[in-house]
């Protein structure tokens, strides 16, 4: 079974949970057989041997460099030695061109897209090839502009895909609540697939903290509450502040780490300031590696207070660095992890009450990721894998719509 | 003629749920168990009248009717103090009820800890204070004395008899558990180890549970049980057998085992059905029980049992670190708060104690997703540890309003 499997991102030149999901994905799938060919919008090696990665490299460009951040513009590198800049929608529109001019399009047997900016690269290649198309839903607009309707044109592309897609695969029950609720697709036509965890990917942690600092302050009695992620509406972090004011009002030494860069980096930056809370809120801008690993090491909770969120993969990653986590009811991930703390983004004085509980109670911090551990080791991509093989073959076999 | 006696044993008992308590509370409202939000399950009082009206009064009403039919049928009770004082407030008329039953003078009710706590384990001096408690609220509700002790829930082992013993009560109850029993039959009078006068009752935890937990379950091969058949049992037995130990929650009837289950009708019948072929078949309340039947055999219980779960230990309390925390914390107030003097923020101490606030920290079930195991008015375990923990710290608040640092 051939697969065109079209994606934005794929680690380590992921900026994000949506890059993991897509690599531990196909990774599952080639296990069950699957033959992928994935398509990216930049050009690296990604050291992958399970699937072909293909970069939708322009022949005008010599390479395509993609900068940490999500969503943000492409620098391309011409033959001439000199740099052009290229907004989103124009390297979604190169990616569109790339596509479709891929001399293999019509070997594969079905194709499956990643989100809206594959959107119309996926149903170009629909329609020259006639194959099946799976779209596959990790956040859509609504979630991004954190619960409004967003870039209409962004909405535009992902109501157009949705609509014209064989099958959607959603990341979350909430996430296909969203997609019937905000884009007026009929629920049987949207499949919920949870998002996983492949725990042998995570890499042990060595035994000095790049926070010394912190790992201090410890000593001294101190307690950290990190988040990572990006500084954007989305992840809820206004409420965070304002939760931590509470927290520190009563536990003093409780110090946030917020790890991550975004738009919203000096309005919260400002804000902490305004609280009168910058002395205990630690910025440190976005992390890889070492750096990335022991944020979630050195806390003793983890907040996801997103206002929504799709699914969100850091709560278990922060779960296997050994931190229990506290997350928002809006996000895919409470449905998979019952042994966390959950509370509504927008109520603050309960997200600080519970903050609160973990960071002055030793047992309840210990209970809590002793059992979100157990659920935790059990987690792994298989079912998710099996739900697209079935998915796979049920289209093959149907064959594409008009 | 040798008889043989169904002693019939039911525990009334509520506790006093803690409501959602945050920290914004802590130090600003000292009241932690008055949820008055329509229909949630932390409003105590929506509770007892839920829980009178599915179980209380209709039971009550089917044993009176026994009581009256059959002039041998007889019971025990329990009833928490923490019961008695919700039946006080909001449900008066349930209180009349389980007075009217004693007033036969064929119910029997056994001494415990007034607030439902595990003090045993944590304080001696704390617990025989609860314990005195409730004799003196059995006492003036009922006019009786409590002569057989049971420990909350069921939890025992041999230092308890010997306390038990040497403050005169003439019987103890707990599990009739295998790895304490061996070969022998939960179905005999028994002696507790150390003890001189004291007499143990075990209870017959297969046939209890027949009905207990198992009576509505429709995938159980034996569904649907009848009163005949559980006679039948009963009987399988023949000669070697002195007493039949039936203990249970009270709540089974009606509140765990719902009406439609046909529990009322088998409660109905089931004396009749008992006595039906031999003429030696009775009913009898513990202390008799005791006064009928000599001791077959001395038994050794040297770590603690209760009547929980598969493990039949105390690890549905305090199994988790949040349970060990929390219950510490508590005791740990124990002479700050009993030296104040003040009765209302002892007695808000006190009802803390309640084993309930406990159980709802535990996690061996919820983490395995079974929810049907989780009975909590809680979502999380967390959440009710939290709510706990911030009241402890309000407790904390009012010491130190008092000058009394801890």
């Amino acid at each position: 079974m051939k697969v065109l499997m079209l994606g934005w991102e794929l680690p380590p030149h992921n900026s994000g949970g949506l890059g993991v999901a897509c690599y531990q994905m196909c990774k599952a799938l080639s296990k069950k057989g699957v033959d992928i060919e994935f398509i990216v919008p930049y050009t690296a090696d990604h050291g992958i041997d399970f699937m072909t990665v293909t970069p939708a490299t322009p022949v005008t460009a010599q390479a395509i460099l993609k900068s940490g951040i999500a969503y943000d513009s492409f620098k391309y590198i011409l033959p001439d030695g000199t740099e052009e800049e290229v907004d989103l929608f124009t390297q979604a529109d190169r990616y569109v061109r790339a596509v479709e001019q891929l001399a293999t399009l019509g070997e594969f047997d079905l194709i499956h897209a990643h989100d809206w900016l594959t959107f119309r690269a996926a149903l170009r290649a629909k329609e020259i090839s006639g194959k099946p198309l799976i779209v596959h839903v990790h956040a859509t607009e609504f979630d991004r502009a954190g619960g409004k309707s967003g870039n209409p044109m962004v909405h535009e592309i992902e109501y157009t895909g949705l609509l014209l897609a064989d099958r959607i695969m959603a990341v979350s029950q909430l996430t296909k609540d969203i997609i019937v609720r905000e884009y007026d697709i009929p629920a049987d036509k949207i499949e919920v697939v949870h998002n996983s965890i492949d725990i042998d990917s995570y890499e042990q942690l060595d035994s000095h903290s790049a926070y010394p600092y912190l790992e201090q302050m410890k000593q001294q009695g101190y307690r950290i509450v990190t988040n990572v992620g990006r500084l954007t509406i989305q992840k809820g972090l206004y409420n965070l502040l304002l939760a931590a004011k509470e927290v520190i009002a009563r536990a003093p030494k409780t110090i946030f780490l917020i790890v991550g860069s975004g738009e919203q980096y000096r309005e919260l930056l400002q804000l902490s300031a305004d609280l009168g809370i910058a002395d205990h809120v630690v910025f440190t801008n976005f992390q890889r590696g070492k750096r990335w690993r022991d944020s979630f090491a050195v806390a003793d909770l983890f907040v996801m207070p997103s206002v929504s969120e799709p699914f969100g993969l850091t709560p278990l990653e922060a779960i296997g660095w050994g931190t229990p986590v506290l997350v928002s009811k809006q996000s895919g991930v409470s449905e998979v992890i019952r042994n966390c703390l959950k509370v509504d983004f927008w109520d603050v004085n309960e997200m600080a009450n519970q903050i609160a509980a973990v960071v002055c109670n030793e047992g309840l911090k210990n209970e809590l990721h002793n059992q979100s551990y157990k659920e935790y080791t059990r987690l792994t991509w298989d079912n998710a894998a099996s739900k697209m093989v079935d998915a796979y073959n049920h289209h093959i076999l149907a064959g594409a719509t008009a | 003629m040798k008889q043989q006696a169904i002693c019939l044993y039911l525990h009334v008992h509520q506790p006093y749920r803690i409501k959602h308590y945050t920290i914004f509370d802590t130090g600003v409202d000292h009241n932690y168990f008055n949820d008055e939000t329509p229909g949630v399950d932390t409003n105590n009082e929506f509770i007892i009248h839920k829980v009178a009206e599915k179980s209380y009064l209709p039971t009550n009403a089917v044993l009176q009717d026994l009581l009256e039919q059959h002039p041998d049928f007889k019971l025990s009770l329990s009833i928490s103090g923490t019961v008695i004082e919700q039946f006080e407030a909001w449900a008066p008329d349930v209180l009349e009820s389980f007075k009217k039953l004693v007033s036969t003078g064929r119910v029997e009710i056994l001494a415990e800890t007034y607030h439902h706590s595990l003090a045993f384990f944590y304080s001696r001096a704390e617990f025989e204070e609860q314990v005195a408690m409730h004799r003196k609220k059995i006492q003036d509700i009922f006019g009786l004395t409590p002569t057989v002790f049971r420990n909350t829930e069921l939890s025992y082992n041999n230092d308890l008899a010997f306390w038990a013993d040497k403050a005169g009560y003439k019987g103890i109850i707990t599990e009739g558990w295998d790895k304490i029993l061996g070969w022998r039959s939960p179905n005999f009078m028994y002696r507790p180890t150390y003890t001189d006068n004291i007499r143990l009752l075990m209870k017959n935890y297969r046939l209890s549970d027949d009905i207990a937990f198992r009576f509505g379950d429709r995938n159980w091969s034996e569904w649907p049980l009848t009163a005949d058949k559980f006679a039948d049992w009963l009987g399988a037995a023949g000669d070697n057998a002195q007493v039949y130990n039936l203990f249970m929650d009270y709540e089974t009837f009606g509140e765990h085992q719902w009406a439609d289950s046909g529990v009322f009708e088998f409660l109905k019948a089931l004396p009749e059905y008992w006595k039906a072929t031999r003429q030696d078949r009775t009913f009898m309340t513990l202390s008799e029980a005791i006064d009928n039947f000599d001791p077959v055999d001395k038994v050794d219980v040297p770590y603690t049992i209760t009547w929980a779960d598969t493990e039949r230990d105390l690890s549905a309390w305090l199994g988790n670190s949040m349970q060990q925390q929390a219950i510490n914390a508590l005791y740990g107030l124990k002479d700050p708060i009993i030296q104040t003097g003040d009765w209302a923020l002892i007695e808000d101490w006190r009802r803390l104690q309640t084993s309930d606030h406990f159980y709802y920290m535990c996690t061996k079930w919820f983490s395995d997703g079974d929810i049907h195991a989780y009975f909590s008015p809680y979502e999380t375990p967390y959440e009710a540890f939290t709510n706990f923990m911030n009241a402890w710290h309000d407790l904390k608040f009012r010491l130190a309003v008092k000058g009394i640092e801890v």
